[in-house]
């Protein structure tokens, strides 16, 4: 698979027009990438080099006093890592919890989103107009402002005057992450439909219609057609997912608790704040062990956004 | 205490259990659409495909979305209906014009700063030798959490007395090329600005790895036709680039608007809405769960979907057109 | 408290007790690994009998405290949990008020709840969210704490829940080594205090060092500071009136009070020692407000009793060590009024269950117990100071203890949350940023809800 995106990507760099390339990737060019690139990175690194900081020298000097003074210790890394307390467990219960959350509560919104999203994109039926209009719209409505209903949904079912027409569900031990699946897959599909679709409609109807005259069905064209052409944004739409899911804590502080059973690594990291909110070794520490595994994602995730080249031939 | 993998075991088998049941959704669903009889009107199909989300959005959003809307007329124990009083304490409040201020300032400057810079940064590593890298480096800023984003920048912007050493970058910086180290979160209206950095600094990821997606789906065929035309760099950023990924510059645009509409993270933790920062969604925020004034944020959360009205009238426009 | 031993004891717990579960794998399952392994009929378990058994019972507890403090917690009522069987699920959180009245809104409230703000209390008490107290932790309270105390957690006449911890807010920090070098003497009156700040002012240093800002909650250092002067200056009586905005908030009184503390904290004569100007108080964070002390860099820092675990590491907290307090004083020497804070204990649920844990909080064992662990201040009569872990809990308690102390809880904590958590922290902001008394008031009388 590497090496087949990598020869493609090799052609298609030869294809592309030289003088541009050589141009674009002039002097200046690269001297205005290459002042971003830093600018972005500097504040990263200056956590970086902090969380390797002793506690006192965090909180006296700034981080490139390293540079004269190099005074590295793993101490902040041992306790976010190692450190137990009997109230939270230590932080590998809260890895597997993370995982746990983030793996469904990306795989469902995707899927549903790009369901819907074909449906209002490619399927001819009246009101779709209005009905992505609205799914649009939704977007706007504050993540706070849905986490009371939504909880009682949950704790107490639904009700109508006195009549029970949904049970509480009631969920004990792991079945509880159910919830935070729900919830995370709720608030998720807004902006997925709004993604997908947006790269769907984009789609030649040409190519939906060969097909569909071929007597492929729905299902057929979605699987075989759409999806391989919609990989990109699906890539950029999980990995933003992923990204939210696992760095949310919102979500999880309502619905999983804060407990070891169930709450992910965010969840952990505010408490280890201390009541008072003064460990900020231990903050910028934890801030890193968190950043590692998301980035990990990214990384391998993105020659998916490479395939997009290959969609760009098929389209052709 | 101890860490005990067998007590873990069960997470593992809820995780496979959710990963099966997503399977299963997925198959009946295609399983259905595939079986569905053919129509001209595609209802069923429509139904099939649509129904999941809508179920979802309903219980989760839509439901929400009224009960606030109910909420918003009614005082802040949600007792007693109040009529238009939360709306007018809104707009009367003295600092009312401040939050109103700020949030239009954010929401005009977050999507221009951010999509400009992620798309001076998409075309620029495009299909260089260190695209990969230097991807990831913009990116990396997405991969850390507005709690560590606000550890970051508070950081950085760090104030001690010019005796000192300084601990925040920017103030050094100014140290060193001989000016007086400032309180940058202190002194309004230029705070906002500094917290606006915040935010462009965390989604200029999103907007590169979109946008950079957008451009490598650019029909080889229309490139070479323009190198043939002989189209200069900055003719062809400007006459294939930018009207090729225009939807995709929408998207980044539309979801960085509401999304620094909604925001609060930042303001939150880096100011706590202090020194004439504050925005819509914080204040939303501090009087529906930190005031015990519902009512009031529920009327704040309204308004909020009232500002992003131009918005959906703009994408309705953008459909119709397209239609046609 | 050392940060470096705790990691190197767990893992070394950690690794014992998988040793153990190794064993008791290959043998008998009945083997118990721990030795405390008190089984609830243990002569240990004796001092528990009163709590009667409730075994596979589960109360939750939420609470603001976490982490470390919440650890010693958790050990603390550790044998109560194992004699009585029921099982303690603690969880603390940095978003108490917010995700308290979520959970309470959304029917899935936790069965104790840990409330530093006698005001939200109320507030969910008046929602009829909380049940009240049992006739036992009735009993318990009126024999162990004062009538001020009650009354605090007392809403329309119905008593909702004992007090826990507690901390004393009328203290001003010092290094008595500086004091006894300079040959400066603890003041006993406030102009012994203003003449005191003038004497150091001239050596060279400012005398005051101070930070209020917490984050979403800066600003409350400042607001405890007009409270204790407040406090002072009108009486008990007059702020219990401020308190419930029968005096207003711009009274010219308060307006005069204000200006007091604008004496030391906007005065740039006296602040910020270590830190800069008046304006460097609101960015610098409120833990690291008196640390220029231990640097010899400013000299009076005005904060709680716990800001005894906030000197860096090695600080000798004693009358005769590196730092210690002294009471805040007011003009009358004979008048020692004191201001404080301190977590009542709610419930959301009334089983029996819950009732037994509420009453054991509320016992002066679990404090006694809960003390001997690490640093801890309980207003509760009964509890030894003598177990206190330093020189100013050991303080605080006998103050708190005294029948003979005026005693007045932290005004924002008790004033509707718009207020005292909201207007009154950002107008104190906004007062040390550079706005002037009479402004600042207004603004917060005027946010005072009409209803």
């Amino acid at each position: 698979m590497a090496t087949l995106t990598q020869t493609a990507v090799r052609t298609r760099a030869e294809n592309a027009p030289q003088r541009v390339r050589r141009r674009l990737s002039g002097r200046v060019a690269s001297a205005v990438a290459i002042v971003i690139a830093v600018l972005w990175t500097t504040p990263t690194f200056g956590l970086l080099l902090s969380s390797l900081r002793p506690e006192d020298q965090i909180k006296s000097t700034g981080w490139w006093t390293f540079f004269s003074d190099p005074q590295l210790t793993l101490e902040n890394y041992q306790q976010v890592l190692f450190g137990t307390s009997s109230s939270s467990g230590q932080m590998m219960s809260f890895l597997i919890n993370s995982v746990v959350i983030t793996i469904p509560s990306v795989l469902f919104p995707l899927a549903l989103a790009t369901f819907a999203a074909y449906a209002l994109a490619w399927l001819p039926f009246r009101g779709r107009e209005w009905i992505y209009i609205g799914i649009f719209a939704l977007q706007i409505v504050p993540l706070q402002m849905s986490l009371v209903p939504l909880l009682s949904f949950f704790s107490e079912g639904v009700a109508v005057f006195g009549v029970q027409l949904l049970p509480a569900w009631d969920l004990e031990g792991p079945a509880r992450f159910i919830q935070v699946w729900f919830a995370h897959t709720c608030f998720a599909l807004p902006l997925g439909v709004f993604l997908l679709h947006n790269f769907m409609s984009e789609l030649p109807g040409e190519l939906m219609e060969a097909a569909r005259v071929d007597g492929a069905s729905h299902g057929k064209v979605l699987r075989t057609i759409v999806l391989p052409l919609v990989g990109p944004a699906l890539a950029t739409f999980a990995i933003f997912q992923f990204l939210w899911v696992w760095n949310d804590l919102l979500v999880a502080l309502i619905f999983a608790g804060g407990t070891p059973d169930s709450a992910p690594m965010t969840v952990r990291l505010a408490q280890m704040a201390g009541t008072r909110g003064n460990e900020w070794q231990r903050l910028t520490s934890g801030a890193f062990v968190s950043l590692v595994i998301p980035l990990i994602v990214f990384l391998s995730m993105q020659r998916y956004f490479v395939r997009g080249l290959l969609a760009g031939s098929v389209k052709g | 205490m101890d860490f005990d993998f067998a007590a873990e075991l069960p997470k593992l088998v809820q995780l496979l259990i959710g990963v099966a049941a997503f399977l299963v959704v997925v198959a009946v669903i295609l399983v259905l659409v595939d079986r569905a009889p053919m129509r001209r009107r595609a209802w069923t199909h429509a139904t099939i495909l649509l129904l999941p989300a809508l179920l979802l959005l309903t219980i989760g959003l839509v439901i929400p979305a009224v009960r606030t809307t109910l909420l918003s007329f009614m005082s802040g124990d949600g007792k007693q209906w109040v009529g238009m009083d939360n709306y007018g304490w809104m707009f009367t409040q003295p600092e009312a014009v401040t939050v109103l201020r700020n949030t239009l300032i954010w929401v005009l400057l977050v999507p221009l700063l951010v999509t400009a810079i992620g798309l001076v940064y998409a075309v620029l590593v495009d299909r260089t030798r260190f695209e990969s890298l230097a991807k990831s480096l913009v990116f990396l800023p997405m991969a850390i959490s507005f709690v560590g984003a606000g550890i970051i920048w508070r950081f950085v912007y760090a104030y001690r007395a010019e005796e000192q050493d300084q601990i925040g970058l920017l103030n050094q910086l100014v140290v060193a090329v001989g000016g007086e180290p400032q309180q940058w979160l202190q002194e309004p209206p230029l705070n906002t600005l500094f917290l606006i950095v915040v935010m462009v600094w965390i989604q200029a990821g999103f907007a590169t790895v979109v946008l950079s997606a957008a451009i490598k789906g650019i029909p080889a065929e229309i490139v070479e036709a323009a190198k043939l035309d002989g189209a200069t760099p900055l003719q062809m950023f400007f006459r294939v680039t930018l009207p090729s990924i225009r939807s995709a510059i929408v998207v980044v645009m539309v979801t960085q608007s509401i999304g620094t509409l909604k925001l609060f993270d930042i303001v939150r933790t880096m100011t706590g809405g202090q020194f004439d920062t504050s925005v819509i969604a914080n204040e939303m925020y501090n009087q529906a769960f930190r005031y015990g004034e519902t009512g009031k944020g529920a009327a704040l959360a309204v308004f909020l979907f009232v500002l992003v009205t131009p918005i959906v009238i703009y994408q309705i426009r953008q459909r119709r057109e397209a239609l046609r | 408290m050392s940060l470096l031993s705790r990691p190197n004891r767990a893992v070394l717990v950690a690794g014992t007790i998988g040793l153990a579960l190794v064993a008791t794998a290959c043998g008998s399952p009945e083997a118990k690994p721990s030795a405390g392994g008190s089984s609830s009929t243990s002569p240990e378990c004796a001092a528990f009998s009163q709590y009667g058994k409730h075994e596979g019972k589960t109360v939750s507890i939420y609470s603001p405290i976490r982490d470390a403090e919440a650890d010693l917690f958790e050990q603390a009522w550790k044998p109560f949990a194992q004699c009585t069987g029921i099982k303690i699920t603690y969880e603390g959180t940095g978003e108490f008020e917010a995700q308290i009245q979520v959970r309470a809104d959304g029917g899935n409230p936790p069965d104790i709840a840990f409330f530093p703000q006698p005001g939200l209390l109320e507030r969910f008490a008046k929602a009829g969210k909380l049940k009240p107290a049992s006739e036992e932790v009735k009993k318990l309270t009126a024999e162990g704490w004062s009538a001020d105390w009650a009354k605090y957690a007392t809403v329309d006449g119905t008593f909702y829940g004992a007090p826990l911890g507690a901390s004393v807010k009328s203290f001003v920090w010092y290094s008595p080594k500086m004091f006894t070098e300079k040959g400066w003497a603890v003041p006993k009156t406030w102009d012994e205090l203003m003449t005191l700040s003038t004497t150091i002012a001239g050596t060279g240093i400012k005398p005051w060092c101070a930070g209020i800002e917490s984050g979403d909650a800066t600003g409350w250092p400042a607001t405890d500071w007009i409270e204790d002067i407040l406090l002072r200056e009108i009486g008990p009586e007059g702020y219990d009136d401020w308190v419930a905005h029968k005096l207003p908030f711009n009274d010219p009184k308060v307006v005069a009070a204000v200006d007091k503390v604008g004496a030391i904290l906007k005065n740039d004569k006296f602040v910020n020692g270590g830190y800069g100007p008046v304006k460097s108080i609101a960015s610098t964070a409120f833990q690291e407000g008196g640390v220029p002390i231990t640097q010899g860099k400013c000299a009076l820092h005005r904060q709680a009793s716990f800001y005894a675990n906030f000197w860096p590491e090695g600080t000798k907290v004693a009358e005769d060590g590196d730092v210690f307090a002294f009471y805040l004083p007011g003009n009358d020497p004979a008048k020692k009024p004191v201001l404080g804070a301190g977590e009542f204990v709610a419930a959301f649920a009334d089983r029996p269950e819950v009732q037994t844990v509420q009453a054991y909080l509320a016992s002066a064992e679990f404090p006694t117990a809960r003390m001997k662990l690490g640093t801890y201040v309980t207003a509760r009569k009964g509890v030894d100071p003598a177990n206190a872990q330093n020189p100013i809990d050991k303080l605080s308690m006998e103050m708190l203890q005294d029948p003979s102390t005026i005693f007045r809880f932290d005004g924002s904590d008790l004033m509707p949350a718009a207020v005292g958590a909201g207007t009154f922290w950002k107008g104190m902001t906004d007062w040390i940023n550079g706005k002037d008394t009479k402004t600042v008031l207004d603004y917060i009388d005027a946010s005072w809800p009409k209803s």
